[in-house]
């Protein structure tokens, strides 16, 4: 009975959500595994091995994994499936990408976005944008999960596991990487920053985001992110998106400017610790799940919340 | 060169769902369906290709039960040439639905399959993937752009830092994100010619499929609720409260 948690990183460094999906995998009651594929990744191999609860880390490096393309990643954790009970990674765009398709060679049935350990095969996930919980157990031999992270803890350091080198898997050759945009920021990543402030339409423009928003996000520290709406229009880039569809966070502080609160928004959002709504419209649905609201007009309320916080010594 | 379209029928996106008070599962009955719109975004992208000269048919796929022909009508009615469907009252995981659209793929051979990255009830975001490997294609998911070519696809997909692209090898499967396009509304005179294209009938069992759900649904439930908290009248008393109340500052 051993679990094979797939690892989230940049080759240089492991990302957050791997602490979190651990804390996922460990509540699975077995002994835990880490699967880091790259390239030159050895530096995340050993942030894996230093992880409280981590018996070993799998470094399978090789140039085929550099980018963390789908069709050879899939064909490696298949050949590393066989002693394994469980496969389980984060709810990443890059474990999305992969898992389903390690399940379907395995011929299992793919438990998506977990939010609670119920027991080793049964597990509870949110369908309908959040709107319902279904627990449900999973019959098929080996189970393969993936991990709402913004529902559990990230694992802490403390363990010192050893690393194991394994061989890649045959490339099935169909797939080449092309290239990337990748925003490079100071600022937090959305899923594990502890104060988020996103906008929504209303703020008109990505000039307004970046003359409103910005400073504040800078005085606090905070990650910045948007409304399906502000995306779609250009106001903001596609990875700020907060939403079903997007990225679901789940910060100490969530402050939502101009943004009305459709469902599909506040199943991305609604686990945040405290809620602050900003909006002109009293009557939009955001209030109903905000903690603290403030009626008015935002290009009003900005530049005195940002007046404000730096009399608060921010 | 063909493309396949798999379209699911779903609660239409603006329908506040109910769960059932016995915690069976969700209220379906007298509830607005409408076709998935990541799927509607996949049909749009499809017909587009076609009106570019790069596609010569489109066929929609869905599975589903009797009413799901109404799904493949709207799909017709946007641009595709004809429509199958794979007629099931049961509920069908994505694994089957991926097993279902394999032996589709093999009887139309498509040499591309535009989808939904994800069906807006389950949520579970599997099925083109899974398709992909089953058939041992290439994928393209979470697509922003894509640009065909002769042999290859170019796919540039949405992950979570920004944009990334994939160049993949035709036959190949592309799942669809927000961006990729805005899709059409059908026109009525579309609406009355795709009741003319032609609409075939199948089952899981007459392509070989067992659809037997391999996840056990035990309970369905509400959230835990939320509750609105306060109105506050200034941005100081806003602040003040997040410092002192909340201690989130």
């Amino acid at each position: 009975m051993t679990t094979l948690l797939i690892a989230e990183h940049d080759n240089a460094h492991l990302k957050d959500a791997t602490n979190k999906a651990l804390s996922a995998a460990a509540a699975l009651g077995a002994p835990v595994h880490v699967l880091v594929a790259g390239a030159n990744a050895k530096a995340a191999a050993d942030a894996a091995a230093k992880l409280s609860g981590v018996e070993k880390v799998l470094l399978a490096d090789n140039a085929a994994y550099q980018h963390q393309l789908a069709e050879p990643l899939a064909a490696l954790i298949v050949s590393l499936a066989g002693p394994y009970d469980a496969i389980v990674a984060p709810a990443t765009t890059t474990a999305k990408n992969v898992l389903p398709r390690v399940a379907a060679l395995l011929d299992v049935m793919q438990v998506s976005d977990i939010t609670k350990v119920v027991s080793a095969d049964t597990f509870e996930r949110p369908i309908y944008a959040g709107n319902a919980i279904q627990t449900v157990q999973a019959t098929d031999g080996k189970k393969v999960i993936t991990v709402r992270t913004a529902s559990f803890p990230a694992a802490a350091e403390g363990g010192s596991a050893p690393v194991e080198s394994v061989a890649p898997a045959a490339d099935p050759q169909v797939s080449t990487f092309k290239g990337e945009e990748i925003a490079v920021s100071d600022r937090p990543e959305l899923t594990s920053a502890k104060i988020i402030i996103s906008g929504g339409r209303s703020l008109g423009s990505a000039e307004n985001f970046a003359k409103y928003i910005e400073p504040i996000a800078d005085k606090l520290g905070a990650a910045m992110g948007a409304s399906r709406a502000a995306v779609d229009a250009g106001y903001a880039p596609n990875d700020w998106q907060v939403g079903q569809t997007g990225k679901v966070v789940a910060p100490d502080l969530y402050i939502a400017v101009g943004i009305s609160g459709a469902i599909q928004h506040l199943a991305g959002m609604k686990d945040s610790k405290v809620i602050v709504a900003i909006n002109k419209d009293e009557e939009a649905p955001i209030f109903q799940v905000a903690d603290y609201g403030l009626v008015g007009d935002l290009f009003t309320i900005l530049p005195e919340l940002q007046e404000e916080l730096t009399k608060a010594g921010r | 060169m063909k493309l396949l379209v798999p379209v699911k029928r779903v609660v239409d996106f603006n329908v506040k769902i109910r769960v059932k008070p016995d915690g069976s599962g969700v209220e379906l009955a007298n509830v607005k369906m409408s076709m998935n719109p990541f799927d509607e975004i996949a049909v749009e992208e499809a017909v587009r290709l076609k009106e570019q000269g790069k596609v010569t048919e489109v066929v929609a796929v869905s599975v589903g039960p009797a009413q799901a022909a109404e799904t493949l009508r709207t799909a017709l009615a946007m641009g595709a040439d004809r429509g199958i469907l794979v007629k099931t009252d049961a509920t069908v995981e994505p694994l089957a639905v991926a097993k279902i659209l394999k032996k589709v793929v093999e009887q139309e051979s498509p040499q591309l399959v535009i989808m939904g990255k994800q069906a807006i009830d389950d949520d579970s975001n599997q099925t083109g993937q899974m398709l992909a490997a089953l058939l041992g294609w290439p994928q393209g998911t979470f697509a922003f752009k894509v640009s065909l070519n002769a042999g290859t696809i170019d796919v540039t997909r949405e992950v979570d830092g920004g944009l990334q692209t994939v160049g993949l090898k035709l036959p190949a499967i592309v799942t669809t994100d927000l961006r990729l396009n805005e899709p059409r509304y059908a026109s009525l005179p579309n609406i009355m010619k795709a009741k003319k294209k032609p609409l075939d009938e199948t089952t899981p069992e007459a392509l070989g499929v067992d659809v037997a759900p391999r996840l056990k649904v035990l309970k369905t439930a509400e959230p835990g609720g939320r509750k609105a908290g306060v109105k506050v009248g200034s941005v100081a008393e806003l602040v003040n409260k997040l410092k002192t109340e909340a201690g989130v500052l």
